[in-house]
C-alpha cells in the first residue's frame, strides 16, 4: 500500500514537474479565467495551466456569469473567454480593459487578424473562428450524382433526390431548435437573402420581402427534416450524422471533427464538408462567422493584468496548436487546416459576413427564436410571424432604452 | 404555553421568512411598477473581427452605454405605473381580437398561451391526482399486511424522484427513436414523432406529473384511512352497501379534510408548473407562466435581460394562485368552523 501511495506521489511530482517544464516562465500571480468548455478552451486552458498559479473555470453558461462576475470589484475572473456575442455585454458595462500596451509588450506571436478592435483600442484576442456550414455525406452524394449543392434551392432539390432514393431516413438535419438555435438560423438565412435588420433609431424591420422568403426557406427545409426539429440541436444534429440518419446539415465547424471518431461516428471517412449555400445564386453564402478568444477584466490591479496577458499568451502558443490542431479552426500561428476545416475557410473566402452583434440584435435574435416556431408549425402566417417578432423586439428594446 | 415563550420559539423563523420571503416579495412588488435602463449615445465606432489573412472592419453607427466616471454604466429607474402589466396582457390587442372575433389571436399574445396551458395543466391533473391517489391508498389498504411495507416504498418512489430528472428520463424515452417511440412504432407499423405535435407534449406532461404527485396523494389518504372507524364500515356493509356506496358514503367523507388540503397543495404546485417544461423542451408549443417569468429572467447571450416584467409575470402567478385557493380556503375554513 505504502509502495503504491509512494509510486503515485512521485509521478504526480514528475508530471508537475514536466508540466512546469513546458511553460518558459513560472507564473507568480494567482489568476482565474471564466470560458466556454468546449474542447479548444480545454487546450488553450491547459496549457495556461502549465505555468502554475492557475484556474480554469469551464462553464457553457459562462456569458451569463461572465457581466456580473467580471463588474465585481476586483473582478472574480481576471481572464474571460468571450464570444463573438457575449462580449457585448462586457463592453456595454465597461468590465474589460484596452488590451494595446500588453499586445505591444508580449504580442509578437499574434497575427493582425487576430485582434478585436473596437474603435481603435484592441479590446480582445481572438484564438479561432466558427461557422455553420454544409456537412455531407460524401459517399451518398456520389452514389447518387448529386453535386455539392451552391444555394438552397438546390440543397432542396439534393434532399428530393436524397428521399427518392430512401437511403437515409432524412435527407437534412437542422438546429431548429427553438430559442436560440432557430434564431440563429434566421439570421443567417436573412442576411443570405441581402436583408438588414434595423431602420434608424434601432427600430426592427424585418417584415419584408426578405423576411418572408427566409421563413418560407426554412419551412420548406423542415419538410425534409426529422418532425421533431424544433427540439434539435446541434448536439442532436451532430448524432443524427454520426449515427447515418440524416445525409446533410448546415452545422457548426467545430462538430465536425466528431464525425471523424470512431468511438462515436459511423460514418468515419465518409463526411465532408463544403461553404454554407447561399440564399440567392452568386450571393455570399447563407451564414455568420463567429469568434471565440480572451478578454482581460478592467476591476483588477494593473499587475494582474500584465501577468493574465502574459499567461494568456502561453495558452495561444504555437505549440498549443501544433498539440490541438483539429479541435478547432484556430486562428493562432502555426495552424494546419485539416480536411474538415475546409468548409469555415470556403464560406469566409466567399464573403460570409461576421455576426454583427449589439445589445438590439441580442433583443432581436430572442424575438425569432421564440416566434419562427409559429410560422413553422402553421400556427400564424409569414406576415403574421414577423409583426410578431418587430412587436416583440419593439416591446423589449424599448423596456431596455434602446429606441424611444 | 405563554406568549412569550410562543414568540421566543417562532422568532427566528418569523425572522427568516421576513428576509427571505417577505422583502423579496415588496422587492419584486415594486420593480414591477419600476423600469431600469442603462443610457445609451449614438456613436459611430470601427470595429475589427477575424477573417482569414485580413481583418473585416466595419464603420457603423451604433448605440452604446453611457458609463459614469468609474467607468459604471450610467442606469435610470423610473417608475411606469402598471405599464409592465399592460405590455404583458396587452389588454388592446385582446380587445381588439374580441371585437373582430379572432380568438385564436388572443392565444398567440405569451401571456395568454402560458395561462391556457397552466390552467389546463392544473385543473386536468387536480381529479386524476385526486383520484388515483384514492384508489392507490384504498388498493393498499385491503392487501395483506405482510407485503404492505414493501408496496408502500415502491409506490412512493416516484414522488422521491427529482421533477426535473423524471421530466428528462420520460423524454428520452419518448424523443427521437426513444424505446417507447420505436415500440409504439413497431406496434403501429408508422412513424411517429411524438415532439413534433404540442398535444402530445402536452398529454405527456400531464401524465408525468399525474406520476409524480399521485404517491403524495396515497401517503396523506393512507394516513387518512388508518383513522377510519371500522365500525361505521361493518354497519355499512351489513346494510348491504356496495363497495362503491361505502366508498361514496362513508371513506370519501372521512377524507374530505384531506382531500382539500391535497387539493390545496396540488393546485399551488401545478400553478407553477415549470420543471416540465424545461425537461420536454416544449417551448416551440407549450409554455406555462412560471417558465415565461424564468424567459424574461435569464439573459441572453448579450447580457439582456427584462427584470420589469418578470417582476410583473410573478407577481401576475401569485395573483393568479390567490384567486384559483381562494374557494378551497374558504371551505376550509367552513369546516373549521362547523367542526369547533
Amino acid at each position: 500500500m505504502f509502495r503504491r501511495l509512494a509510486v503515485a506521489a512521485a509521478v504526480s511530482v514528475f508530471a508537475v514537474a514536466s508540466a512546469h517544464a513546458a511553460c518558459s516562465y513560472e507564473n507568480k500571480v494567482p489568476l482565474k479565467s471564466l470560458s466556454a468548455g468546449f474542447e479548444a478552451w480545454k487546450a488553450v486552458t491547459s496549457t495556461m495551466a502549465e505555468c502554475g498559479n492557475f484556474r480554469a473555470e469551464l462553464d457553457q453558461d459562462f456569458a451569463q456569469k461572465q457581466p456580473a462576475a467580471l463588474a465585481a470589484k476586483p473582478a472574480l475572473y481576471q481572464i474571460g473567454g468571450v464570444a463573438t456575442e457575449s462580449i457585448v455585454a462586457l463592453l456595454q458595462d465597461g468590465t474589460i480593459r484596452p488590451l494595446d500596451e500588453f499586445v505591444a509588450k508580449y504580442g509578437q506571436n499574434l497575427q493582425p487578424n487576430q485582434l478585436i478592435k473596437i474603435d481603435g483600442k484592441v479590446m480582445a484576442v481572438a484564438m479561432m473562428v466558427n461557422a455553420q456550414h454544409l456537412v455531407y455525406r460524401e459517399d451518398i452524394f456520389k452514389d447518387l450524382g448529386i453535386e455539392v449543392p451552391k444555394t438552397y434551392d438546390e440543397v432542396l432539390e439534393a434532399a428530393a433526390k436524397i428521399k427518392d432514393a430512401g437511403v437515409v431516413k432524412y435527407p437534412l438535419g437542422g438546429t431548429f431548435k427553438t430559442g436560440w438555435n432557430l434564431g440563429e438560423e434566421f439570421v443567417n438565412m436573412y442576411l443570405g437573402f441581402g436583408g438588414s435588420f434595423f431602420g434608424d433609431g434601432n427600430v426592427a424591420a424585418v417584415n419584408n420581402a426578405e423576411g418572408v422568403k427566409t421563413l418560407e426557406m426554412l419551412k420548406a427545409l423542415s419538410r425534409y427534416m426529422d418532425p421533431e426539429f424544433l427540439v434539435s440541436d446541434s448536439t442532436t444534429v451532430q448524432q443524427q450524422l454520426q449515427q447515418g440518419t440524416v445525409a446533410m446539415a448546415n452545422l457548426w465547424a467545430s462538430r465536425a471533427g466528431a464525425m471523424d471518431d470512431p468511438a462515436e461516428s459511423k460514418v468515419v471517412g465518409k463526411i465532408n464538408v463544403a461553404a454554407a449555400p447561399a440564399a440567392v445564386p452568386g450571393a455570399k453564402p447563407a451564414t455568420t462567422i463567429w469568434w471565440d478568444g480572451v478578454t482581460i477584466a478592467k476591476n483588477i490591479s494593473d499587475e494582474e493584468a500584465d501577468a493574465a496577458f502574459r499567461l494568456v499568451m502561453h495558452g495561444l502558443s504555437e505549440d498549443m496548436v501544433k498539440a490541438n490542431n483539429d479541435a478547432a479552426v484556430w486562428l493562432v500561428k502555426g495552424y494546419e487546416p485539416g480536411k474538415l476545416a475546409a468548409g469555415a475557410f470556403a464560406s469566409a473566402e466567399a464573403g460570409a459576413p461576421a455576426y454583427p452583434a449589439s445589445p438590439a440584435l441580442g433583443l432581436l435574435h430572442t424575438a425569432f427564436g421564440n416566434h419562427v416556431p409559429d410560422f413553422l408549425t402553421g400556427k400564424r402566417t409569414a406576415e403574421q410571424t414577423l409583426a410578431d417578432i418587430e412587436a416583440e423586439y419593439a416591446i423589449a428594446a424599448k423596456e431596455k432604452g434602446l429606441i424611444k | 404555553m405563554n406568549p412569550r415563550t410562543f414568540y421566543a420559539f417562532v422568532s427566528p423563523s418569523l425572522l427568516l421568512m421576513v428576509v427571505f420571503i417577505a422583502l423579496p416579495l415588496a422587492s419584486v412588488f415594486v420593480q414591477s411598477f419600476q423600469v431600469t435602463q442603462q443610457v445609451y449615445q449614438q456613436v459611430t465606432v470601427e470595429t475589427c473581427t477575424p477573417g482569414f489573412l485580413t481583418q473585416n472592419c466595419v464603420q457603423e453607427t451604433r448605440s452604446q452605454a453611457v458609463l459614469d466616471e468609474h467607468g459604471r454604466p450610467v442606469v435610470e429607474t423610473r417608475f411606469v405605473g402598471l405599464d409592465n402589466y399592460r405590455t404583458l396582457l396587452q389588454p388592446m390587442a385582446v380587445a381588439k381580437a374580441i371585437g373582430s372575433g379572432e380568438f385564436s389571436d388572443i392565444l398567440s399574445i405569451d401571456f395568454y398561451k402560458a395561462l391556457r396551458f397552466t390552467l389546463t395543466f392544473t385543473f386536468v391533473t387536480l381529479p386524476l391526482v385526486l383520484a388515483f391517489g384514492l384508489l392507490v391508498a384504498v388498493a393498499v389498504n385491503t392487501i395483506a399486511k405482510r407485503v404492505r411495507g414493501p408496496v408502500i416504498f415502491v409506490t412512493l418512489l416516484p414522488f422521491i424522484i427529482t421533477p426535473v430528472i423524471g421530466a428528462l428520463s420520460i423524454r428520452w424515452l419518448f424523443v427521437g427513436d426513444g424505446i417507447m417511440t420505436a415500440a409504439l412504432e413497431h406496434l403501429m407499423g408508422h412513424d411517429i414523432a411524438v415532439f413534433a405535435n404540442g398535444w402530445a407534449i402536452e398529454a405527456l406532461m400531464m401524465f408525468y406529473r399525474v406520476w409524480h404527485v399521485t404517491p403524495f396523494a396515497f401517503v396523506i389518504f393512507y394516513a387518512g384511512l388508518q383513522t377510519l372507524d371500522i365500525d361505521t364500515l361493518e354497519s355499512a356493509i351489513v346494510d348491504g352497501a356496495s363497495r362503491f356506496e361505502r366508498l361514496r358514503y362513508v371513506v370519501v367523507p372521512h377524507l374530505r379534510p384531506l382531500i382539500v388540503f391535497v387539493a390545496l397543495i396540488h393546485l399551488m404546485d401545478a400553478y407553477r408548473v415549470f420543471e416540465e417544461v424545461v425537461g420536454f423542451s416544449s417551448q416551440a408549443y407549450r409554455i406555462s407562466l412560471q417558465w415565461l417569468t424564468y424567459d424574461f429572467l435569464i439573459p441572453d447571450n448579450s447580457g439582456n435581460r427584462s427584470i420589469a416584467r418578470a417582476s410583473a409575470s410573478s407577481m401576475l402567478t401569485m395573483i393568479g394562485i390567490v384567486i384559483l385557493l381562494v374557494p378551497l380556503l374558504r371551505q376550509a375554513w367552513r369546516d373549521h368552523r362547523v367542526k369547533r
